[in-house]
């Protein structure tokens, strides 16, 4: 079997008495979208900070592309390959669609400090940019300032940074929340053509999206992982069905 | 996008047609005051390098002012009493040039930000201004003691430093002068804002979290944002030493971080254009409301406050719109 891409290994974090992780090990392979599922406050964004590097876990250790990135910076990570998209989108906001996408791809190719010539008449930079637009449909609304564009967009807006960055795999934490029906199917269906670009690892609450998309499913409740399996087994799991998915049916 | 093109334009051109009908009026003192404007914008241009792109608010700016300043006072000071500054290991005398007094100044007050900066970028918010503020203060007091340069009374050149080719005793030769390094000084920033490093700064200063997600490190690009930033303070420094044929601790004080941060605000922060509208207001009430009371900083507070309360862009953004041009 391959190596994973990304190995998390026994991760935990303490804040306070309060135990956010409880030594998390889960693993992202070559292909997959591995879905991280778990109520509010169960600790997703915690564990993808861990991962992403804005957050040092207590204990334990993340391989990525084979090796121990945990001393590593967040933006060290992100030049190893992690594309990371934010739960609360964080972009430029006073920038346009296009300037913030081309900031990926002027992060990706990592000469940032030339002074002189204009970035946005660099026509690598912008078709690169303007082919990440295209592929999440945004591309009319490139010369719209980021602020105006709905939550929606703003999700989409981070999917596009994060493919300029061509990453090993990315960490995608609710590409969904705030999208409509249609914007949700849309992204659907590009996520599931991505995978074979380079695996995700999917945090997301819509339910339908974790279903269709996932190769493997992780529940956490309360910082544990509690299940981890493929989507039939997690439907079927009688603890998560009581932890998790019974208030849905309930609802 | 249109108006502000306009606006900068229409500043560049007042900046010389002023001094321009002086000199055939014969009123070397507006000249002396236009130049005191263009000298102002280069400062502001300076900090607006930190503070506007970068979103650095450094209260200490005087410091790189001063030491432009003191770089060419001591220079001159050594050239005119021909004495050397340091005779061992290597005989280094002072010089009357002004070119050399330039990069001097500009390597001077660069490195001194690049120390600065690094040990400051490590604060945020309230405790950056605080320890730029307190480097600021450091320098300050430092210059008062050093008496071999006039401590506080600071140092009197008698001559203006030399210029191949022009006679810099003339105020208008003196104004070209450094009309074209605000040219300069301009149309480097200019390109430098729309560059590859000027979108990941005014990125940086967006959002760090978007900065480090694409790979890259919010720290040296404001520590190279503040560097360039002191740099261009100490040119208008050295510039500003050379008007007055004098330099003195006050240079360095807290008030001038205050004025020359007034000048950004003034104008609009985050303007390339903005420092210059602002320098060029200041002098102007400076003048005219000076000569009405030796209080008149009171009736630049209250604009000042006008300014923060009803107009957040500056000058700027009252007559260009708030909307900062993009492309």
């Amino acid at each position: 079997m391959t190596e994973p891409v990304l190995d998390v290994r026994g991760l935990t974090k303490r804040f306070g008495g309060l135990v956010a992780s409880k030594s998390i090990s889960l693993d992202l392979r070559t292909g997959e979208i591995h879905a991280l599922i778990g109520p509010n406050g169960a600790g997703k964004s915690t564990l993808i900070k861990q991962i992403a590097g804005g957050l040092q876990p207590d204990e334990g250790s993340v391989y990525f592309d084979g090796t121990d990135v945990s001393p590593l910076s967040t933006a060290a990570r992100a030049r190893l390959g992690m594309g990371r998209t934010f739960q609360i989108s964080s972009l430029a906001m006073d920038y346009t669609v296009l300037q913030n996408t081309v900031l990926g791809a002027l992060g990706h190719r990592g000469d940032v400090f030339r002074f002189f010539r204009p970035v946005m008449k660099d026509k690598k930079l912008v078709q690169a940019a303007e082919n990440a637009l295209e592929q999440v449909g945004l591309a009319e609304f490139r010369a719209f300032r980021t602020s105006d564009l709905s939550h929606g967009q703003r999700r989409q807006l981070e999917v596009a940074v994060a493919l300029t960055l061509e990453p090993k795999a990315f960490l995608m934490d609710e590409p969904m929340a705030g999208l409509g029906l249609e914007g949700s199917q849309r992204l659907i269906g590009f996520l599931d053509g991505l995978r074979s670009k380079a695996p995700i690892l999917l945090v997301e609450h819509d339910m339908d999206a974790v279903f269709t998309l996932a190769d493997r499913v992780s529940v956490l409740v309360y910082g544990e992982i509690i299940a981890s399996g493929s989507v039939a087994e997690i439907r079927s799991n009688p603890t998560v069905r009581t932890a998790y998915l019974g208030e849905e049916d309930a609802g | 996008m249109k108006r502000e093109f306009l606006l900068n334009g229409g500043l560049l051109i007042l900046l010389v047609v002023i001094p321009a009908v002086a000199w055939f009026t014969d009123e070397p003192f507006l000249i002396t005051l236009v130049t005191r404007a263009v000298i102002f914008s280069i400062a502001g241009i300076g900090l607006n390098f930190a503070l506007g792109f970068g979103g650095l608010v450094s209260f200490g700016h005087a410091a790189f002012f001063g030491l432009g300043g003191y770089a060419m006072g001591i220079l001159a000071y050594h050239a005119q009493t021909y004495t050397p500054m340091l005779e061992w290991p290597v005989l280094v005398e002072g010089t009357n040039s002004m070119m050399i007094i330039w990069v001097i100044a500009i390597v001077v007050s660069a490195l001194a930000a690049l120390a600065i900066g690094a040990l400051s970028l490590r604060t945020t918010g309230v405790y950056f201004i605080m320890i730029t503020l307190a480097f600021g203060q450091m320098l300050y007091y430092f210059t008062i003691s050093w008496s071999a340069y006039g401590g506080e009374d600071g140092l009197s050149i008698y001559v203006r430093n030399g210029f191949p080719g022009l006679n810099t005793m003339d105020p208008i030769q003196f104004f070209i002068i450094c009309y074209v390094l605000l040219l300069v000084v301009v149309y480097g920033v200019y390109r430098a804002e729309k560059s590859p490093f000027g979108l990941m700064l005014q990125a940086a200063r967006q959002n760090e979290d978007r900065v480090q997600a694409v790979g890259q490190v919010p720290y040296r690009l404001y520590l190279t944002a503040f560097t360039i930033s002191g740099a261009i303070t100490g040119l208008a420094g050295a510039l500003f030493a050379d008007l007055n044929r004098f330099v003195s601790p006050s240079m360095l004080s807290w008030q001038t971080s205050g004025e020359i941060m007034i000048f950004v605000i003034l104008g609009g922060v985050g303007r390339v254009f903005g420092p210059v509208a602002g320098a060029a207001l200041f002098v102007l009430l400076e003048h005219s409301l000076g000569g009405l009371s030796e209080y008149w900083h009171i009736y630049l507070g209250a604009i000042l406050l006008g300014v923060v309360l009803f107009a957040r862009g500056g000058l700027f953004g009252l007559i260009a719109g708030r909307e900062v041009a993009h492309d």
